[in-house]
């Protein structure tokens, strides 16, 4: 299939190109951007003035439930749902049942993704063994079948020793190890973040300290170990001002943050709403404007979904009784753009923590839109306004932006040179 | 950016009035007010002969306690047995692990029983929001402890001991000791005394046992029992759960008591008018000494007593508030269709 795609602004961070130029697509690639390629003859042609053309986000965290949850989410349910929230490759947590730890669930995810073909998907595979943070999985193995980083969750390690030596084994085959920092022990039975919101619903806290002592830890085997390392979901101030201090010691360090932890607080909870549960939970407005900072400055090179949808009932409880997360991959790009609305990221930076930035913090081959990469783009009207929620292809309708009416509207989300999403 | 930035308050109806008793958050002074006033002229019936009066005759209150409570269950029994409810008390299991399945199950067929009332108790902060919201919007629920959250109703008849021993709030000194952190009775009393005027309201216990963010109380904070309780007028004390040890919290009940148990001779730093108040049940020895609690400043038995009273102020408020806010939805429908 050959597509011109005609006259929208072409923004793409990787390269520092802004400009209204046309696109040529070949083959599942970028052909040309700006001259038509000689003797280029158009099959298809997207009329695209007003529009902006950015590479296809690339969303570092996104559930997928499957296999082991289909209740509550498919590949084909919540990769379609990705594509309409302008997402062309996303990472899947090793979270499944059973557990990402052997290469045959791997290439089931794969194969399930293939047939589906609405997103590319990578997978995260188990640093351990039912993440049970004892015995190594089959790290190599699963690099092998396609698990571009290894992480363990949420889950802790059996001790500190067990962490060290997955990450030396890590570090042997220079693999990534995905870090989600947080102290079991110190955030144990929490609800909430610990401070005056939780106190005054009487939800058990979860200390900022449950992130930074982890991650003070975390960095600290980074630097002995030498393997490669990106922190997920990050959400405190003193966190991501822990993370600039290790990449200004040179380590090789990234990280990626929930889109809404840069949006809620914790001052959500105050109805109990079982929506706003989520975990790590969300922290004050002083950690969010720290997260906001550290975006705009880089030391977070990646904004993320941490898209989970959940069926109905893992929501309808009371609070501490209902399961975290937020269904949010659909609005990935109206969502991320209301921060530039509200004026705390310009387009261009936007653009490049949800693109560029992410596809190089876990060595992705996407991201960016030069001559001969793959033909992944996303044509979205800035102008135009998504009412979330309207039309909803995710399972899981677990979020608390429905209702809202959000910047920005995707109109085509294209997949290898061809439309894999069309409002 | 929440959705909930323009909600009516839950536990109100249209007209201001109490619909459901979830929290004191958000209540106005005048209201707290009336529930006081309604309770003291409830106070009466308890003495009567015929200890009823009608206000509640032909409706049906549940009692459902996820949690075990002697007292509040039977105080909250007797208070909807005096305004001649019909009462059912349901002690619910929570063994069940299904998310919730339990909770908003067994909600849905008492309420397809045609309850009108239902009184919940419930071990998860927020969990009578929750049925309030989503279980029972047009059936009165009145929060009979939930978590750590809020017990709203103990506040309230905390707050009629205080008024008819001290008068009013407006020059208390009110100190509360022990385990904030896990008591929704402190958190609720705080609030109360804070809405109803209480200039000078003290906690007392170690870091422990302070939450985070207590100032958002207008509080002070004391580790030292013996300089938070100089000239207070009214001490609340709060039981001490055993586990507190297990949970690294606190070196011992020994230790505890030490520091922060109420003995005579630290009740004599307070005000020799001074009140002790108890929620109950007590742990002798361990948040007071035996000759305080039986003391003559001790008011421990007139709150059981006051808290019939308020629970009948309160069930009688929410049912009328829920009555009226239902004619008038019938109303506007009708409207509506004209």
């Amino acid at each position: 299939m050959r597509t011109r795609i005609l006259g929208a602004r072409v923004i793409d961070p990787a390269s520092g190109l802004d400009q209204v130029a046309d696109l040529y697509l070949a083959d599942g690639r970028i052909a040309a951007v700006g001259q038509a390629p000689a003797a280029f003859e158009a099959e298809q042609t997207l009329d695209a003035r007003g529009l902006i053309a950015a590479p296809g986000l690339v969303d570092l965290s996104a559930a997928l439930r499957e296999p082991g949850y289909s209740r509550k989410g498919s590949i084909a349910s919540e990769t379609r749902a990705a594509a309409a929230g302008g997402v062309t490759s996303l990472c899947c947590p090793p979270l499944t049942k059973p557990v990402l730890d052997t290469p045959a669930v791997a290439e089931l995810i794969l194969d399930r993704a293939r047939e589906a073909g609405h997103t590319k998907v990578f997978p995260v595979g188990a640093l351990t063994r039912e993440l049970a943070g004892e015995q190594l999985a089959e790290l190599v193995a699963l690099r092998d079948t396609g698990c571009i980083a290894f992480g363990n969750g949420l889950a802790s390690f059996a001790s500190s020793r067990h962490l060290r030596r997955a990450l030396e084994y890590a570090a042997t085959f220079d693999l990534t190890v995905v870090f989600h920092s947080q102290d079991a022990a110190l955030a144990e039975g929490g609800l909430a973040h610990e401070g005056p919101m939780a106190n005054f619903l009487g939800l058990a806290g979860i200390p900022e300290t449950a992130e930074t002592v982890a991650l003070a830890r975390d960095l600290l085997l980074v630097e002995q170990t030498g393997v490669r390392a990106h922190f997920s979901q990050l959400s405190s101030a003193r966190g991501a001002q822990m993370i600039a201090e290790a990449q200004a010691r040179g380590l090789p360090v990234t990280a990626d943050v929930a889109l809404y932890q840069l949006i809620l607080t914790d001052e959500a909870l105050a109805d109990f709403s079982s929506l706003y549960h989520v975990q790590p939970p969300l922290r004050s407005r002083a950690d969010r404007d720290g997260l906001r900072e550290a975006v705009r400055k880089g030391t977070i090179q990646a904004i993320a979904s941490h898209h989970q949808p959940h069926e109905p009932d893992a929501k309808l409880a009371p609070f501490g009784a209902t399961e975290p997360g937020i269904s949010s991959v659909e609005l990935l790009l109206p969502l991320a753009l209301s921060l530039v609305q509200e004026g705390v990221l310009d387009l261009p930076t936007l653009l490049a923590r949800l693109t560029s930035g992410p596809a190089r913090a876990l060595r992705l081959p996407v991201g960016a839109l030069a001559a001969g990469a793959p033909a992944d783009l996303v044509l979205f009207d800035p102008e135009a306004a998504t009412l979330a929620g309207e039309r909803w292809l995710s399972k899981g309708r677990n979020c608390p932006f429905i209702g809202h009416v959000l910047p920005g509207a995707v109109r085509y989300t294209l997949l290898d040179g061809r439309i894999s999403y069309q409002a | 950016m929440t959705p909930n930035d323009a909600k009516r308050p839950l536990q109100l109806n249209d007209q201001g009035q109490l619909r459901h008793f979830l929290s004191l958050d958000g209540l106005s002074r005048e209201l707290l007010t009336e529930i006081l006033d309604t309770a003291d002229s409830f106070l009466e019936v308890g003495t009567r002969a015929v200890k009823k009066v009608p206000l509640l005759r032909g409706r049906t209150v549940c009692n459902v306690f996820f949690e075990n409570s002697t007292r509040t269950r039977t105080t909250f029994e007797m208070a909807a047995q005096r305004l001649s409810a019909d009462v059912i008390t349901l002690n619910v299991s929570t063994s069940s692990t299904s998310k919730g399945e339990t909770l908003f199950d067994t909600l849905r067929n008492l309420e397809a029983m045609a309850a009108d009332m239902f009184v919940i108790r419930h071990a998860d902060s927020g969990a009578a929001h929750f049925i309030a919201e989503h279980v029972c919007p047009d059936v009165a629920v009145i929060n009979g402890g939930d978590g750590r959250h809020a017990h709203p109703t103990q506040g309230m008849l905390d707050m009629l001991t205080i008024r008819r021993h001290k008068g009013g709030f407006e020059n208390l000194s009110v100190a509360i000791v022990g385990d904030i952190l896990h008591s929704r009775v402190a958190r609720s009393d705080m609030l109360a005394l804070r809405t109803l005027g209480c200039p000078d309201i003290r906690v007392i216990g170690p870091k422990t046992l302070l939450p985070a963010g207590l100032e958002q109380y207008g509080v002070r904070v004391f580790h030292d029992l013996a300089e938070g309780l100089r000239d207070v007028d009214v001490v609340i004390m709060l039981r001490l759960q055993r586990e507190r040890m297990q949970g690294g919290l606190l070196p011992s009940q020994g230790e505890f008591y030490r520091l922060y148990g109420l003995s005579t001779a630290r009740l004599a730093l307070a005000r020799p008018d001074a009140i002790v108040m108890h929620p109950g049940p007590i742990n002798r020895g361990v948040e007071i000494e035996s000759a305080v609690a039986d003391g003559t400043q001790s008011v421990i038995l007139n709150q059981v007593t006051y808290g019939i009273a308020v629970r009948m102020a309160v069930l009688s408020m929410a049912m009328s508030g829920q009555t009226a806010q239902r004619q008038l939805n019938s109303e506007s429908t009708s409207e509506e269709q004209i």
